[in-house]
């Protein structure tokens, strides 16, 4: 039992808190602001190597571990949740169900480009009929010749019309329920894919989140990802790690808020003292900062044992993903939303980055299973089938 | 080592396009107490070409000799030249103590004299001294980012060098009727060693006076915020006849140009009036201007390190106060 | 071309603190770092290696735990790193400091040495210079640019009133100003690879050395004393309105004979 980074883990920890805060933190308001996409980070992320953390040099990332990956995210959401979430999705939701389930020439063929930052990916699962109920898909492909061709619509995908790349879910089958879904890659300019409406979010308002149409896309016979039948399978594989990063995003927001507090309560005085050196700011901030630290212990948990599956997959790591998932999104919203009570007035502004850190601290606990969908998954663990 | 042969106070006087700089004759101004202490004199070494008149204002800011070396090697200052024809001198006249200003020229000369000589060298001294008990030469400096102040010593190796900062010690007031000594000297250039080549000299214009000689800084740190922000630092500094300066923070982010900088890794700056605006004062600050005759602190942070130096805190913020204060300067101005 | 860059770990000083009862340096929790001028003359090397492929040659002079910097260095992109460490290094001021490092150069191949204009922690700009005094090597110091033509360096060099552009052939030693050299961050590839790299650990006895010239025996300078610098008796500080603060300016302007 060791629960320290190793050294090439705390190397990296240094690494990507000096670019986000030096890179990532500058952009952070203007971003959300303008609800604009952050391309020049994403530019500066992927010559770092930023965009292929867990994926192996053979297929040109970085080598690294899911520990990582999920310091990255954490470090980069403390200042920029946007930026965290673009980096989450691309990874945990196209590279790593590439990587387990691809055969060796998807892997040869997407991961480098993937990797490298040159291509950002994508994932579709959710439709307008199936959210928490994901296996109602209503979006079909069908085999014909050496073709598959897709028909339908995909709403809420991170990263729409950003990605090179998006990773689909699909029937195949209806009459198989879970098991006639199967997955897919779709590259981005394939005719008949397009990328609809783009939402206007309450948080994270820098990354595209929009619409992905089908109509009559036909992509290879071999883009089909795993076997048919099992894009069920692959897809809650997928979100038991994408979880992970989400949960790490939410320590970032959660971290981030409480710095700010920190410093603020520190610097703000009223009654003619710091509201820091008010025992009731005291006793709070160290309630939040135990909860992160206890969030923080969860991801790292859930990191390690994903890392442990990847070389022994009797592993099972979705009630630990969930739990860090569920965890970390409701003390993000909590801290979160005392870091604006403790800003009072000003909190409220956006002259102050917990407003926004609020606000993106919300979809932490809906995107990529709700709470309740994480308190299905832990529950399901815990009672097996009853 | 037998250190008494090695006697007198040496200054190297630092000329630019044969204008001797003024850190040469602080030097010579701070060399004289030290000579005076030692019972010693001191000898000022003039390197150049076409520069023998300026010796005469070294004796009048209080030389005894001055040691002339005028030739056609060192008409711009290059290392390797420099470092022969001062070694040379060292190695002829065996002063006790080298001072060089800590300029681009001093601390590229000096580290290399040192090394061909084998001696010691303390840089950027704020503060010299001859030990009253002992007669022993105490170097003082700042270390660890101004932090720490270390006195250092160079006992048993001659001569003993320092390189000290412009703006640090104080000038004697010019004698014209002081008498000196002027030597010329002739060294032997090893020309097979001329490994560098000077292409140009270029001197970017600058409108503005160096912060280090203006008797009025106005400068801004993090609580100005930007760019824009120093254009009302820029208004101020006109009306009250000052320069505008600022901390590392606002050099760091691209604000403010490096010779703007006040501080440990800046200028040190000496004004009769400093005003700190938006500056929390970090140690490294502090270094570079706490010796200003007068100090006034504009800054939102009632706790902010300046203000233990200031003369005159206001707790408040400075974008508030400076434009108007700006405008009642200008009123005040035209009475 | 080969390039060896001197480098050196240091407190970063802007973090460190004044014990205001004891007068000392609080140096808990002061984070070591690579010395920025040092990164900013890595980051130059690895311009030329990136350009002309250039092997660069990291050495660092100091105790073992200085191994996490040239972790750091490989991370950026350095081929090669050396870490010089022994107890009869001790003590050394810059004379002893440059002496060895000179000491150690002499038993690399290089065409170009390159270190910072100055550590943070000393400020003193002496370790580059006096190093190429003890190798015979032409320097320019301060420098803010460089160009390499195949045969010949031409570098920029940054004065008080502008800058100058010298010349030279073949070898030579470089010190570099940080502010010119913006320094990349390391790469997670080279994250991931910089702890399976070898650090060599250099003892004194892999160098030609001279022992009286090493270490607190080879210095000239010795320190007598240190202490924390006497901060200025604070004025009066004054929370007050934008109005009431542009009188109390004028009336000290007024007191001081200003206006």
């Amino acid at each position: 039992m060791n629960f320290n980074l190793t050294k090439t883990q705390e190397l990296f920890r240094q690494m990507i808190h000096e670019f986000a805060e030096k890179e990532v933190k500058p952009l952070a308001a203007e971003i959300d602001e303008q609800e604009r996409f952050p391309e020049e980070t994403v530019k500066k992320m992927a010559k770092l190597g930023i965009f292929g953390i867990p994926v192996p040099k053979e297929y040109g990332g970085a080598g690294g571990d899911n520990i990582m990956y999920s310091i990255a995210v954490e470090e980069l959401s403390r200042y920029c949740a946007t930026t965290g979430v673009v980096v989450s999705a691309h990874t945990s939701l196209c590279m790593v169900p590439i990587l387990e389930f691809g055969t060796e020439e998807q892997k040869k063929k997407y991961l480098p480009k993937l990797a490298s930052g040159e291509w950002i990916g994508a994932f579709g699962l959710t439709e307008p009929n199936a959210g928490t109920d994901s296996s109602a898909q209503q979006t079909t492909a069908v085999l014909d010749g050496d073709e598959w061709v897709l028909n339908g619509n995909k709403i809420f995908i991170t990263n729409a019309g950003q990605a090179g790349l998006y990773v689909i879910i699909a029937m195949t089958d209806k009459s198989q329920g879970n098991r006639g879904i199967s997955a897919f890659l779709v590259e981005a300019d394939t005719p008949g894919f397009s990328v609809g409406k783009q939402e206007l979010k309450m948080g994270i308002r820098g990354s595209s989140t929009a619409e992905l149409i089908f109509d009559n896309c036909r992509i290879p016979k071999e883009n089909l990802l795993g076997q048919v039948g099992r894009g069920f399978r692959i897809a809650m594989k997928t979100l038991d790690g994408g979880r992970i990063g989400i949960a790490a995003q939410a320590l970032g927001i959660a971290q981030g808020a409480l710095d700010e507090t920190v410093k603020y309560t520190k610097e703000r005085k009223q009654f003619g003292r710091a509201i820091a050196k008010f025992q009731n700011t005291q006793f709070q901030m160290a309630d939040l900062q135990t909860k992160i630290e206890a969030a923080r212990l969860l991801v790292r948990s859930a990191a390690f044992k994903k890392d442990e599956a990847i070389k022994n997959d009797r592993i099972n790591y979705s009630a630990d993903s969930a739990m860090a998932k569920l965890y970390a999104s409701e003390v993000a919203m909590e801290v979160t939303t005392k870091a604006v009570q403790f800003h009072g007035g000003y909190g409220y502004t956006r002259e102050y980055p917990v407003e926004r850190m609020m606000r993106d601290a919300k979809i932490t606990e809906i995107y990529e299973g709700t709470s309740e969908v994480q308190r299905m998954v832990i529950a399901g663990n815990l009672f097996g089938k009853i | 080592m037998d250190n008494t042969q090695y006697k007198n106070v040496f200054v190297f006087a630092e000329q630019r396009d044969g204008v001797v700089q003024s850190v040469a004759l602080e030097l010579i101004g701070k060399a004289r107490d030290l000579a005076a202490d030692l019972d010693e004199q001191v000898f000022a070494v003039l390197l150049g070409k076409g520069i023998a008149d300026s010796a005469k204002t070294l004796i009048e800011y209080g030389a005894d000799k001055v040691i002339v070396v005028d030739n056609d090697n060192l008409k711009d200052y290059i290392t390797e030249q420099y470092t022969q024809a001062m070694y040379q001198v060292a190695v002829e006249y065996k002063p006790s103590i080298i001072l060089f200003g800590a300029t681009t020229i001093g601390r590229d000369l000096a580290p290399r004299i040192a090394a061909r000589l084998g001696t010691g060298l303390t840089a950027d001294c704020t503060k010299l001294e001859i030990s009253e008990d002992t007669k022993e030469f105490q170097m003082t400096r700042p270390a660890f980012g101004g932090n720490l102040m270390a006195t250092i010593m160079c006992p048993n190796h001659r001569p003993q060098m320092s390189t000290v900062r412009p703006g640090v010690m104080q000038k004697c007031s010019p004698d014209a009727s002081r008498k000196g000594e002027i030597i010329n000297f002739a060294p032997k250039f090893d020309a097979s060693r001329f490994a560098v080549k000077l292409v140009e000299t270029v001197k970017e214009e600058k409108a503005s006076v160096d912060i280090s000689e203006a008797k009025i800084l106005v400068s801004g740190g993090r609580g100005v915020g930007c760019v824009e922000g120093f254009d009302k630092l820029r208004e101020l500094a006109k009306v009250v006849g000052g320069e505008v300066s600022s901390s590392r923070s606002m050099v760091d982010a691209g604000h403010m140009p490096h010779d703007r900088q006040v501080g440990q890794t800046g200028k040190t700056v000496r004004p009769d009036l400093y005003f700190a605006l938006g500056i929390s004062g970090a140690i490294q600050h502090l270094a570079g201007m706490e010796e200003s005759e007068c100090i006034i602190a504009i800054n939102k942070d009632k706790f902010a390190p300046i203000f233990a130096v200031a003369d005159l805190g206001i707790v408040c913020d400075l974008n508030a106060v400076v434009p108007l204060l700006t405008e009642r300067l200008k009123k005040e101005m035209a009475k | 071309m080969k390039i060896l860059v001197c480098i050196k770990q240091v407190p970063d000083t802007t973090e460190i603190r004044i014990d205001p009862v004891t007068k000392t340096l609080m140096r808990e929790g002061v984070p070591s770092i690579m010395n920025p001028d040092d990164k900013g003359g890595l980051e130059l090397a690895l311009q030329l290696k990136d350009k002309f492929g250039a092997e660069v040659t990291v050495i660092t002079m100091g105790p073992p735990q200085a191994d996490l910097m040239l972790r750091e260095a490989f991370a950026m992109g350095a081929d090669r790193a050396i870490l010089l460490t022994d107890r009869k290094f001790a003590g050394a001021d810059t004379l002893a400091t440059s002496y060895a490092l000179a000491g150690a150069a002499r038993t690399l191949e290089w065409d170009l040495i390159i270190t910072g204009r100055q550590a943070i922690d000393g400020d003193t700009a002496q370790v580059g210079p006096e190093m190429a005094e003890h190798l015979g090597l032409p320097q320019v110091s301060y420098v803010a640019g460089l160009e390499y033509d195949g045969k010949s360096f031409t570098v920029k060099k940054q004065t008080e009133d502008g800058y100058q552009i010298l010349q030279f052939e073949g070898k030579g030693l470089l010190t570099v100003l940080a502010s010119a050299f913006k320094s990349r961050y390391m790469t997670v590839g080279g994250i991931v690879d910089a702890y399976d790299k070898e650090v060599e650990i250099w003892p004194a006895d892999k160098i030609d050395y001279d022992e009286s010239r090493l270490g607190l025996k080879g210095s000239p300078t010795k320190v007598v004393k240190s202490f924390a610098k006497e901060l200025k008796q604070p004025g009066v500080i004054h929370e007050v309105d934008a109005e009431a603060a542009v009188e109390l300016i004028i009336n000290k302007l007024k007191e001081k004979h200003i206006i």
